[in-house]
């Protein structure tokens, strides 16, 4: 692996007596889009504004292109930062926001003007300039605070939450602008979000926080298919779980009896350790088919559908099965009828014994 | 809850109202009305319209100096309360302190103080270390009673400001010298102007502390004060009187107007 551009090491943040941060380490490559996702207070904000220097961690080490920038203010960091409002200054032009930063490096007239168009055209925001904060829409404001960071040339762009004040039609263009962005400049992105589908379409990878400590770093595929905890599977999406007895085991899976499925292979995620003879067993909804045509394989069970909501492109459905003491959740595509299945009825589900994934409790 | 059509309805309500605010303003509204008045005693009936106590004034040297004084003190005084003040509001908005309750009442107590009090005791204490009642000292006690006004701005102005643009500042490499020149001043400039006006206005009309510290060098209320007991000189006091009523209405208006635009910026800005 190339030398990392942000090496966190053990870093701590204590207010008082309350830890927002517990030996928090993690890397993030040179060019990779890197974001920190959790629930509101589970630390991913502390981490993001201490590598921007608004935070003084309590102790540990936050390098950036093998330099360590503890006790360097956020004005001498090679970071730059989108606010999660954006913070465009009322007072400028959008073009003067852009050009807030570059006033320091003395720039002449011609060389800042080219930069700051530039910068603007990157953002689609080319005829723009002349305008106040006041006379752009929230999408328009991102672009500007994009620019204004981009135009300084960072090693490492922090976004804080960047799409959450947005609505969902603007958020999910902004999300393929963003990568497209990203991808264009190459610069290391780190981004926070407790929106897991944003974190999952946009990274390379995402570390996944709960109170204040990571519970998990991996692709978004390696993450929501095999997650390391209960926590952080129920955290990525639906999960049904179970429970079994673990029958045998090798380096990569766990051979389990699971009551009503019978015996699956479970995937043995990285760092799983066996705590004894049983596991928790995770299998995702849309893991689960109904299958509307009898079909002779043993990988089924029978059903009662409980409840249903109708998603459009999408039915969930809850379904009680023999043997199980939760329902289960199935996710099923509306192109064969789920959405006209009724309450009471019964379904037979089929399922691939291959899909399930062992949990650490 | 719509308040005018239920004040309408009472009736008793209405007259209420046209009742108090006839007794805060109508002999207030005496004072202009009489400046124009053809005659040196302050009577009914009116006797014809003149400006000649107005065009009296200008003549006036006394008066004049005293008018003089009056600018001095209340520029001084808006500077230095203005100034403080920023210092207050700002640390009042932006920092945790131990203390911070107390100070901020410490600060705003001036306001309830009786002002004799005041007066009297910093004449002794300048009598007591040798100094003489001066204009420095008017200025310097007519800030105590300022900084209430001035911070009350200024912390509403401070408040009103996103603490995120001023990281957003120091993030694109702004020092924090430069922040506060680029980013705070720009945008707290609304509240300062209100401050500067609203400390002056308190200032230009302050009677007890200029009468006490002030020595020979009388501001405007101490020179009307010291015209009184002439008879004959109230109609001219009058006329002094109405300007300076004008002045301190322009200059209100002029501080309100320059506070409510800033509230409507900085409303856009949270409406994002």
């Amino acid at each position: 692996m190339t030398d990392p551009m942000i090496a966190i090491h053990a870093l701590e943040k204590s207010y008082g007596i309350y830890k927002a941060l517990h030996a928090v380490s993690l890397d993030v490559a040179p060019g990779e889009f890197f974001s920190l996702l959790g629930p509101s207070g589970c630390g991913k904000t502390t981490l993001l504004r201490s590598i921007a220097g608004f935070e003084t961690p309590s102790a540990g080490d936050i390098r950036i292109d093998g330099e360590s920038v503890i006790g360097k203010a956020p004005n001498q960091r090679p970071t730059n930062m989108v606010f999660q409002n954006y913070a465009i200054f009322p007072h400028l032009s959008v073009a003067e926001n852009v050009a807030y930063g570059l006033k320091r490096l003395k720039l002449s007239p011609s060389e800042e003007k080219r930069r700051v168009s530039e910068a603007l055209d990157q953002v689609r925001l080319g005829s723009y300039g002349e305008r106040r904060a006041q006379q752009l829409s929230g999408g328009q404001r991102q672009r500007v605070a994009l620019a204004r960071a981009l135009v300084l040339r960072p090693k490492v762009l922090l976004l804080d939450e960047p799409l959450s004040a947005l609505d969902k039609k603007l958020r999910e263009e902004m999300q393929v602008e963003l990568r497209a962005l990203q991808r264009a400049v190459g610069i290391t992105f780190v981004l926070v979000t407790h929106d897991q589908y944003e974190a999952l379409a946009l990274s390379d990878r995402i570390a996944v926080m709960f109170a204040g400590r990571v519970a998990q770093i991996a692709t978004p595929k390696e993450i929501y298919q095999h997650p390391q905890s209960r926590e952080v599977a129920a955290f990525l999406g639906g999960m049904n779980f179970l429970s079994g007895r673990i029958l045998n085991e090798t380096a990569t899976s766990l051979s389990v009896e699971a009551g009503r499925f019978g015996t699956v292979a479970a995937t043995k995620p990285a760092g799983f350790t066996r705590t004894g003879e049983t596991t928790a067993l995770g299998i995702r909804p849309e893991r689960l088919r109904i299958l509307w045509e009898p079909q002779d394989t043993p990988h089924q069970i029978t059903g009662t559908v409980v409840d249903r909501d109708y998603f459009g492109e999408t039915t969930h459905l809850r379904i009680r099965a023999e043997g199980l003491d939760e329902p289960l959740s199935v996710i099923e595509t509306n192109s064969f009828g789920a959405d006209d299945l009724p309450r009471g009825a019964t379904v037979q589900l089929a399922y691939d014994p291959e899909a399930f994934v062992a949990l650490a409790d | 809850m719509k308040g005018t059509p239920f004040l309408f309805k009472g009736g008793w309500l209405t007259l209420y109202i046209v009742l108090i605010l006839s007794f805060l303003y109508l002999p207030i509204a005496l004072i202009p009305l009489f400046s124009f008045n053809n005659a040196a005693a302050v009577a009914f009936p009116l006797s014809g319209f003149t400006l000649r106590w107005y065009d009296a004034l200008w003549g006036n040297k006394e008066m004049l100096r005293a008018a003089l004084n009056s600018l001095l003190v209340g520029i001084i005084v808006a500077c230095l309360s203005t100034l403080l003040g920023i210092l207050a509001a700002r640390a009042l908005t932006r920092y945790r302190f131990p203390g911070k309750r107390a100070a901020t009442a410490f600060l705003s107590a001036p306001l309830f103080l009786p002002e004799i009090i005041v007066a009297v005791s910093l004449l002794t204490i300048i009598l007591s270390v040798g100094l003489t009642p001066s204009l420095v000292a008017v200025a310097l006690g007519q800030t105590i009673f300022c900084l209430p006004y001035s911070m009350s701005v200024l912390v509403a102005g401070f408040e009103g400001m996103d603490r995120s643009l001023e990281e957003a500042s120091r993030d694109l490499g702004e020092t924090a010298a430069g922040t506060f020149r680029r980013v705070t001043l720009p945008l707290v400039a609304p509240a300062i102007v209100s401050s500067l006006i609203v400390s002056f206005t308190v200032s230009l009309d302050e009677f007890i502390l200029a009468f006490f510290l002030a020595g020979t060098e009388p501001t405007l209320p101490v020179y009307i004060w010291g015209q009184l007991r002439f008879a004959a000189k109230l109609p001219s006091v009058l006329a002094l009187g109405s300007l300076m009523l004008l002045a301190s209405i322009l200059l209100i208006t002029l501080a309100e107007s320059v506070r409510r635009r800033a509230e409507r910026r900085l409303e856009q800005q949270v409406l994002l």
